[in-house]
């Protein structure tokens, strides 16, 4: 793994037996973000084997853990590197570590940095002391659209699975020649699915506070509702080919609001707010529907090629 | 901005009072403020905001918190139904993810 640093003890700058202990998660970025943020700081900083994998991330694993953290410690001998009994463990691995255990194992008393690794100086100046705000994980339009590459890439690739079918289909619609008909009416297809994709991977998340709904599939509904009638003026007006029938426009209307809502409900694990009983109960009635919407439709479709 | 929120009335969280002692512990690592501490005892304030981390269950030296611990992510439910292993979001395209994590975001 390309990402992954050893695990060990670090000094940053010059440190000495009082300078404050950092621990950290053996995921390169998470150690870079560190001594980015301490700039001409003196510190230590322990790194955890997590096997590359950031702070939350590993911690709910567990291997950002407990267990690990104390024999760490041990191994390290950080007894005797520093003098005090004090180490800064980031608040997002708290899931994993259980503060007073780790004080009954190795004698160091845990105190939850800041969130972002950018509050921390201010932390460590004011002794180690959360200013409000610094405790609460936000989902800024930044950190959304952050994550929407990741997002479309994944659906990218069951785009390109689809996408031969898509052409073969388009072949069999219109008179005239077959290459020519699965050039236009496939392309025309090719551009309503990666339409839905532009509703659910790219405009749900950077809409996400303001969609009406609770549930993602909800949320998603809306930019695919209005990208496919965006599709349908897009088919019907702009392009050269006669105007979808009925049975068309139907199957898209499916077609679109139902792939965006599904993949508006896959960018659940990418948010920073949901659970997991909620997901469980979000599934519950919005997969059986998704999954209805887009086998009427595709019939509809395939219906409407053919006739 | 308002805090985001998810569904109501659903995650698994529950606080024994009679055991708490007031230390704040659940407060401090929690990432979404679900508690308050008013007259030496934790209160959750904001149930519906928890998003099952389980960090103050794991920190609670007096056993006063349970949740049922998990990650809530679709396509890491899609995937265990399909018995694809090695699911979770953490594990996806763990670069990128990863870089979005370790800036604060979730996984
Ligand atoms: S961590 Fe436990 S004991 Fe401390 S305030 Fe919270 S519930 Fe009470
Ligand atoms: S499980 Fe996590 S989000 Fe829920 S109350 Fe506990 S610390 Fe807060």
């Amino acid at each position: 793994m390309r990402y992954k640093i050893d695990p060990g003890l670090y000094a940053l700058g010059a440190p000495d037996a009082d300078s404050p202990v950092l621990i950290s998660a053996s995921f390169k970025m998470s150690f870079d973000l560190l001594r980015e943020a301490l700039p001409a700081r003196n510190a230590w900083v322990l790194v955890l084997d997590t096997d590359g994998i950031n702070v939350w991330c590993a911690a709910g694993k567990g291997t950002f853990g407990t267990e690990e953290l104390a024999g760490r410690i041990e191994s390290c001998g950080l007894s005797r590197v520093v003098k005090h009994r004090k180490i800064i463990v980031p608040q997002l691995g708290a899931p994993g570590i259980s503060a007073h255990e780790i004080q009954k194992l190795t004698g160091f008393k845990v105190a939850y940095g800041p969130i972002r690794a950018s509050d921390l100086p201010d932390f460590i100046d004011s002794g180690l002391k959360a200013r409000p705000g610094m405790r609460e994980k936000t989902f800024t339009t930044g950190e959304r659209l952050s994550l929407v590459p990741v997002e479309i890439v994944h659906a990218f690739k069951n785009f390109l699975m689809v996408l031969p079918l898509v052409f073969l289909l388009g072949g069999f619609s219109g008179q005239g020649m077959f290459v020519a008909n699965a050039l236009r009416f496939g392309g025309a297809t090719a551009l309503g699915l990666l339409m839905a994709i532009a509703a659910g991977c790219l405009v749900t998340p950077l809409l996400l506070p303001w969609l009406p709904g609770r549930a993602f599939s909800i949320k998603g509904l809306w930019p695919g509702i209005t990208f496919g009638v965006l599709f349908l003026v897009l088919r019907n007006i702009v392009s050269a080919l006669p105007a979808a029938s009925t049975l068309e426009s139907a199957a898209w209307m499916l077609l679109i609001p139902a792939i965006s809502a599904y993949l508006a409900m896959n960018f659940t694990g990418c948010s920073t707010f949901t659970s997991l009983s909620g997901v469980k109960k979000e599934m519950r009635w919005a997969v059986p529907a998704q999954i209805a919407a887009v086998v009427l439709g595709a019939m509809l479709w395939i219906t409407s090629v053919f006739i | 901005m308002s805090k985001l929120v998810y569904l109501k009335d659903v995650v698994t969280l529950q606080l024994n009072s009679e055991s708490c002692s007031g230390c704040a512990m659940c407060a401090t690592v929690c990432p979404r403020g679900v508690f308050e501490i008013s007259h030496r005892k934790a209160k959750v304030a904001d149930r519906d905001a928890c998003i099952e981390c389980g960090a103050c269950a794991q920190n609670c030296p007096e056993g006063a918190v349970s949740v049922r611990v998990g990650v809530g992510c679709a396509s890491a439910v899609i995937n265990s139904m399909l018995g694809i292993n090695n699911s979770g979001c953490c594990s996806m395209d763990q670069y990128e993810n990863d870089k979005a994590a370790a800036k604060g975001t979730g996984c």
